[in-house]
């Protein structure tokens, strides 16, 4: 975890994720053509908080509520059997429910599309949405599943030794995005050789 | 989390906390047009039932379809066991069918922990009630239910009085609740008649006493035990269930003396008139159904945690349980 943070690139500051933000928003709504049927599903935990700002810069510039929940995925994912029990995050449904509606997933990271297709599997659970998209705050590439997000705060060209870092400030203080890994520690004495999934505990690994 | 879960004792609070916190995120389920989740597919769950079970078995058998796994059930009546199979060719059967979780009630104490120990079986062993041992899921689904009316529904039960009530020394119940409730902070006191309170009682984290009345007016939460005839529990413990029932039983009167917010739990099967008065049972204050419906969550944590899970990390599998660890 040290190591990860001594050779830490900042890409994104708070600024950044702010315009990012607001321009997904409105994406959103020009693709959707106002505000109708939407609602807004964050992944846990860091697509919630985005989500939430999302629904507040739409509710700026409509004038209007568009519900916002949350979507635990980890009962869907495939990889369950390959590390430890986790422990569940709050899935959390708008009382009008998703049946009908366009749905926008909100996640911080899409990287394999693996999370993304735990999520289309929970969707189909809870009712037949009318559409779904997704809306990602950085897209890191290496996808492993034909999953593409619709909107994008950030491309991020990565390689796959490097780890991204998406900082929120409801649930880490502060908004940022940061490469460690490889590439960044090249310039550093001490390289970070590690792969995937040594990013810390607060961070998005791989 | 073990790889077992044989009794309530396994558990220290954090454990216990995520399997409360666990089945907190899977009680909405029953809420959903879909109640299954597809966690545990491919994955064989056998409910071995030596002995009779109605609530136990079903939740078990509910909670592992719930989760999508294959669920045999088991029961000694009608099986080979009637012909005098032992326990060891018994599980050496489901051991050849591929077992990866065996949910076991047995009338001896102890013969889960043999079944974990013997190398029988691959699968995780889950102690479903093992004679007057253990029977930790039940405290698990007890725990669950007072932290919803006790804590708000989250937490732990720091500093909560529950009194447990009657025939403690036949219990599995009382002895997993008197280990699960004091890991999570609650104080215990046991109330039962002198002859119904086992030895080595001063050696649980629990006070005992045997005046009912006076625990009641000053306790959160009071659990009545079931007087367990089966086990012999009417043959000279007591001098008469009617005077059992006046001395140790709750009724309207007795209900009357619990703090306002306080509820009562039993863990089934009742006898209605014994232990408690039919009044009571279908009373406001009475939490049995919703007991019933927590159990199904709560047996779900567990198979979630127990099978779900690498029991070793792989190499490229990050250490901490972050769930975030991978996108």
């Amino acid at each position: 975890m040290v190591r990860a943070h001594s050779t830490e690139r900042v890409v994104l500051d708070d600024r950044d994720v702010a315009r990012a933000l607001t321009r997904i928003a409105h994406e959103i709504l020009e693709r959707n053509r106002g505000s109708d049927d939407l609602v807004l599903l964050g992944i846990p935990r860091r697509g919630v908080p985005l989500a939430r700002r999302i629904a507040a810069r739409i509710a700026q510039v409509e004038g209007t509520e568009v519900p916002v929940g949350s979507l635990d995925v980890t009962m869907y994912r495939d990889d369950l059997r390959l590390r430890p029990a986790r422990a569940l995050e709050h899935t959390d449904l708008p009382s009008c429910g998703v049946e009908g509606r366009v749905v926008v997933l909100v996640d911080d990271v899409l990287f394999s599309g693996r999370t993304v297709r735990s999520a289309l599997d929970a969707l189909h659970d809870l009712g037949r949405p009318r559409a779904v998209r997704l809306a990602v705050l950085v897209d890191r590439g290496h996808r492993e599943l034909p999953v593409r997000a619709d909107f994008v705060g950030k491309n991020l060209p990565t390689s796959l030794v490097e780890s991204v870092r998406v900082s929120v400030a409801e649930v880490d203080g502060s908004d940022a995005v940061s490469i460690a890994g490889a590439a960044a520690a090249g310039r550093a004495v001490t390289g970070a050789t590690e792969g995937a999934g040594s990013a810390g505990a607060t961070g998005r690994a791989r | 989390m073990t790889r077992h879960l044989l009794s309530a004792g396994d558990l220290d609070h954090a454990e216990a906390l995520t399997v409360l916190d666990t089945a907190a995120e899977l009680r909405a389920l029953a809420d959903r047009p879909i109640k299954k989740l597809p966690t545990l597919r491919g994955r064989t769950v056998v409910n071995l039932f030596f002995e009779d079970s109605t609530r136990t078995r079903i939740s078990f058998e509910a909670a592992a379809k719930r989760l999508s796994a294959d669920v045999i059930t088991f029961s000694a009546k009608g099986s080979s066991v009637s012909k005098g199979e032992s326990l060891k060719d018994t599980a050496l059967t489901l051991q050849a069918m591929g077992a990866d979780a065996v949910v076991v009630r047995h009338e001896s104490s102890g013969a889960p922990h043999r079944l974990a120990a013997s190398g029988w079986v691959d699968g995780s062993v889950v102690n479903a009630g093992d004679g007057t041992h253990e029977h930790p899921t039940q405290a698990l689904l007890d725990a669950f239910t007072l932290r919803r009316h006790l804590a708000a529904g989250t937490g732990d039960l720091d500093g909560r009085r529950v009194t447990i009530v009657g025939d403690v020394l036949h219990s599995r119940v009382a002895r997993s609740n008197a280990l699960l409730l004091s890991t999570l902070g609650a104080e215990v006191t046991m109330v039962a008649p002198p002859t119904l309170l086992p030895v080595g009682i001063d050696s649980w984290p629990v006070s005992t006493s045997y005046d009912l009345d006076a625990s009641l007016a000053k306790c959160d939460a009071v659990m009545m035990l079931r007087v367990q005839r089966e086990r012999g529990a009417d043959g000279g413990f007591f001098p008469s269930a009617r005077e059992y029932s006046r001395r140790y039983g709750i009724d309207a009167r007795r209900m009357a003396l619990l703090p306002d917010h306080a509820v009562v739990l039993h863990p089934g099967p009742m006898n209605r008139g014994v232990e408690i008065s039919a009044e009571v049972a279908d009373s406001e204050r009475s939490v049995i159904v919703e007991q019933v419906r927590n159990g199904v969550a709560v047996r779900m944590a567990v198979l979630y945690l127990l099978l779900s899970g690498a029991s070793e990390p792989t190499p490229e599998a990050s250490p901490a349980l972050a769930p975030e660890s991978e996108q």
